[in-house]
């Protein structure tokens, strides 16, 4: 019973989210910025009846913008405390299976990566970065409170 | 097995909810023989259940508890207080094991043979165990007839499919209005919207639950509280079918329970004390429950010994809170207000029960996030009033939806005071040192600009923009400037994320008819992160009765010629009805004119006995609540809000003061002075008046007198001694010495034009002559 993968290009990066953890991949066409807040927040969307808070992964990990002006992106439904979250990401590729527990990466990443990290993982496609959902919500805390 | 297990957890769970409060009644009346078969019903239940899962400790616990119930019943033995403790305590042992086996979890530790040694005749009372196992949010009344249980989750799936499917229908709509389409399309459509609407009511009423829930667990508390504190209370509940939102019925069960706490802990005194000050020895708690408007109130009234105001003032000055300055110009109002203030607290010992000074101020905080209020009243020695106001649900909220720069935003309309425009007349916006001032109509008012707090780029030139006064709640006046206002609409509004929340400038998401999302701003996050400095008064702010002073400047009024041709306006609350008349209806009595409506006679403002004339009068009837006056007029001219400042009369009389309405001066009806002079007259003195009525005459004994007691007179016989106010006489007759007499005369037309007499059928002139009697005495 390994634990399934779903991969995700971010920043150029193939990294792997915890397949339980995300609800749905959609594809966002509105987005209502929110002033004022953190700005890894990139806005809000619906889906159906329900309020997304849209995360920009790039933002979170202090790798730049990504480009929301030319309108749909794809992105990874969450839930984390009741609220829906989704998550920006270049590609969704696909869900594939856990090959080991994540180990320590023992390289030095960069600062952003490092923060989310959980771990590595093997998989059939090789070693995969396990990038902790709730890290990437929390974005950077320095640039949270400027 | 599981389900079964599953099964048997959520009946004892149930039982237990409704329980809580049978015991503390059983206990008061140990004869009540209802209350005693539910209590032994629960029991055996659980017994029996409990041979067949194979729960030893549970199965002798109940066993032992329906053992000496079972003697009860009998008559074998009489309930005492020590018998409930330890039935009590028995049912706690119970609920603790029902929710571990309920989490799966191993029993709890613990030895029950004292606990069941405790149920023996003449067992010195086991300590109570304070651990309340009710209290979980179910979906279930105690008296409800018929129901099944649901969890919440699946409601809240179906509230939100329900959600979706209305927004789906307003996509179908917009959609319909863009093409072409036929009639009966159209009519199916029509009636899949109210069939939608009507199922939207039905579930929004799913979510509404008794505030009972929240009162069950009440008594039970009381009684493990009071008997702890060695004191004795009462608890009187009342309104427990009042309907609430699920989630605020979660959110004021702790500031309510706090203040319970609070009212037993420090406001009931102990026995001795409330005899020695001359009370019962028994405490009351009254708590009641009604719905007023969009509003749930939630009063708490103890008898105990009341909050000592002045103390507070001490205490506040000595923690710093205030100067001795600003101490001193507190009102009473303003003085018991100060219990919600951080670290005060007049209880001389700190106890178990009710900490320190922590508590009260939380208790206002939590109840203001979710936008109620908590007042309080206190009298030394009498008791203290605590009430809380919170709305109705959570997630509908009218709001007015503006916008900056194209984006929408939401602002909860209950903040707003009033909305002008920037170049509006008796508005200016001045800059001071980059700082925003806005001059509304005289009022200097703090000027925030929503673009530049969000940081959003405005295209619209400031003195183009609208200015919406706000008032949070707690917080002071500001102007808030946005480019456009759109829309009031009932919003649906969810918390947002904690990312968008750490701003502190929103209070919420909500969608809007196309689906997209809207920010719900929060009116005084704005004011914090605008910097607004409150002003000194920001204490009596707070008071509820600030905001309505300031909403009555804007109300609206309805502008009239008076008789005399003067322009008059009138606050239109005070206007019941417009009623027509013929000029005969009206006689002066007692000094005033008082026109006779149907069955009803009232005094008449607005109008000298020449003026009426001989066709019809038009005229208003007012109310204040208890008592009606009518106010004669020309014509209506108009609807109107009072906009400018009002110059009011030096001296108090029928007109209060004069204003601009509609550009043009208009007097304002002072409609206190109105039913203050008018009333004045007709009010009954606590004398009741004298009325003497020929004892041998049947006619008047059994037909007149009913209605001369109902107009407020004692009648006497022309026996009696003492000296009446009225006398009544038939025509003809002798008339004894009194002010004012009546004279009732056999046939409908008068004999002559001295004639003043009365016909005796003629009920109108009789009523008028018993009022305008009544009111030479009220002089």
């Amino acid at each position: 019973m390994n634990e399934l993968l779903l991969v995700v290009t971010v920043a150029g990066e193939r990294v792997a989210l915890p397949a339980a953890a995300v609800e749905s991949v959609v594809e966002l066409d509105t987005l209502i910025p929110v002033p004022r807040a953190a700005p890894h927040v990139a806005g809000l969307s619906a889906m159906r009846s329900r309020v997304l808070t849209v995360i920009d992964c790039m933002r979170s990990l202090e790798l730049g913008d990504t480009d929301c002006s030319d309108g749909i992106r794809e992105a990874a439904v969450v839930e984390l405390d009741g609220h829906h979250y989704a998550l920006i990401v270049d590609l969704v590729e696909d869900v594939i299976e856990a090959n080991s527990e994540p180990q320590p990466v023992r390289a030095a990443m960069g600062q952003g990566w490092e923060r989310v990290s959980l771990g590595m993982v093997e998989t059939e496609e090789g070693p995969l970065l396990l990038v902790d959902v709730a890290a990437l919500i929390a974005g950077s805390e320095a640039r949270a409170a400027a | 097995m599981d389900d079964l297990i599953a099964d048997f957890v959520a009946e004892c769970r149930e039982m237990l909810e409704a329980l809580g409060g049978e015991i503390v009644v059983w206990e008061a009346h140990p004869d009540d023989r209802a209350r005693l078969d539910s209590i032994f019903r629960f029991v055996h239940t659980v017994k029996g259940n409990c041979g067949f899962f194979d729960f030893p400790r549970l199965e002798a616990l109940s066993h032992a508890a329906e053992d000496a119930l079972a003697d009860v019943r009998a008559g074998r033995r009489q309930p005492d207080g020590a018998l409930v403790s330890a039935v009590l305590a028995i049912i706690d042992r119970i609920g603790e094991m029902v929710a571990a086996i309920e989490a799966g979890e191993e029993m709890p530790a613990g030895d029950d043979s004292t606990l069941i040694a405790a149920l023996e005749p003449g067992a010195e009372g086991a300590a109570p165990a304070v651990v309340t196992a009710a209290g979980e949010a179910a979906v279930k009344s105690s008296v409800a007839p018929r129901t099944i249980r649901l969890s919440v989750e699946l409601l809240d799936r179906v509230m939100s499919t329900v959600s979706d499917m209305v927004l789906a229908r307003n996509e179908l709509a917009r959609r319909l209005r863009e093409s072409e389409t036929d009639v009966p399309v159209d009519g199916a459509f029509e009636r899949l919207s109210s069939i939608i609407a009507e199922m939207r009511d039905a579930i929004t009423r799913t979510r509404m639950q008794r505030i009972e829930n929240l009162f069950v667990g009440l008594p039970r508390m009381v009684r493990d509280l009071s008997a702890e504190l060695g004191k004795q209370v009462l608890v009187d509940i009342e309104g427990g079918d009042v309907e609430l939102d699920r989630e605020m019925i979660e959110m004021i069960r702790d500031p309510l329970t706090h203040i319970i706490r609070n009212a037993v802990d420090h406001g009931i005194e102990k026995p001795a004390e409330r005899l020695k000050a001359g009370k019962r020895e028994i405490g009351v708690l009254h708590v009641s429950a009604r719905q007023s408007g969009n509003q749930i109130l939630i009063d708490i009234h103890d008898d105990g010994r009341g909050i000592d105001g002045k103390k507070l003032v001490e205490k506040a000055i000595s923690n710093g809170v205030m100067s001795k300055d600003e101490a001193a110009n507190l009102s009473p109002r303003d003085q018991l207000a100060l219990i919600f203030e951080a670290g005060l607290s007049t209880a001389k010992e700190v106890t178990a029960i009710s900490g320190r000074g922590v508590g009260m101020d939380v208790v206002r905080s939590n109840v203001e996030r979710i936008g109620g209020i908590v007042e309080v009243d206190s009298r030394i020695g009498g008791g203290t009033r605590m009430t809380l106001r919170v709305p109705l649900t959570l997630t509908i909220i009218p709001a007015l939806t503006v916008s900056i720069a194209g984006q929408h935003f939401a602002i909860p309309r209950s903040a707003i005071e009033e909305i002008v425009r920037v170049n509006g007349e008796g508005v200016t916006l001045e800059r001071l040192g980059g700082a925003g001032v806005a001059t509304i109509r005289g009022r200097r008012v703090p000027e925030v600009s929503l673009a530049s707090i969000l940081g959003l780029d405005s295209q619209v030139e400031e003195q183009d923009r609208r200015l919406i006064v706000l008032r949070p709640a707690g917080g002071d006046v500001y102007a808030l400037s946005v480019d456009r206002i759109h829309d009031h609409e009932e919003l649906v509004v969810k918390p947002a994320a904690p990312a968008v929340m750490a701003t502190g400038l929103y209070a919420g998401t909500t969608l809007a008819d196309d689906g997209s999302p809207i920010l719900l701003m929060d009116p005084a996050g704005i004011a914090d992160v605008g910097g607004v400095k409150l002003e000194v008064h920001e204490r009596t702010a707070r008071i509820a009765e600030g905001p309505a002073q300031a909403v009555s400047r804007t109300a609206p009024v309805l502008l009239f010629r008076g008789l005399d041709g003067g322009r008059r306006a009138l606050r239109l609350a005070h206007v019941d009805r417009i009623e027509e008349v013929a000029a005969s209806c009206i006689k002066p009595a007692a000094g005033h004119l008082r026109v006779q409506l149907g069955e009803a006679i009232l005094p008449l403002a607005g109008a000298t006995a020449d003026q009426v004339g001989e066709a019809k009068v038009r005229l208003f009837r007012l109310n204040d609540g208890s008592a009606e006056i009518g106010y004669a007029f020309a014509e209506v001219i108009d609807f109107a809000t009072i906009e400018h400042d009002i110059i009011h009369s030096e001296r108090p009389g029928e007109v209060g003061g004069v204003s601009l309405i509609n550009g043009e001066p208009a007097e304002l009806i002072d409609a206190h002075w109105l039913f203050a002079n008018h009333l004045g007259t007709a009010a009954r003195t606590s004398e009741p008046l004298v009325c003497r009525i020929p004892t041998d005459d049947p006619w008047m004994q059994n037909m007149l007198r009913p209605i001369v007691e109902a107009a407020g007179y004692r009648v006497v016989g022309d026996d009696a001694q003492e000296q009446a106010d009225l006398v009544i006489a038939s025509q003809g007759d002798a008339v004894a010495d009194a002010p004012h007499a009546i004279i009732l005369r056999n046939v409908p037309e008068p004999t002559g034009k001295k004639d003043e007499s009365i016909y005796r059928y003629d009920r109108a002139g009789l009523l008028m002559a018993l009022k305008s009697a009544a009111g030479g005495k009220g002089k």
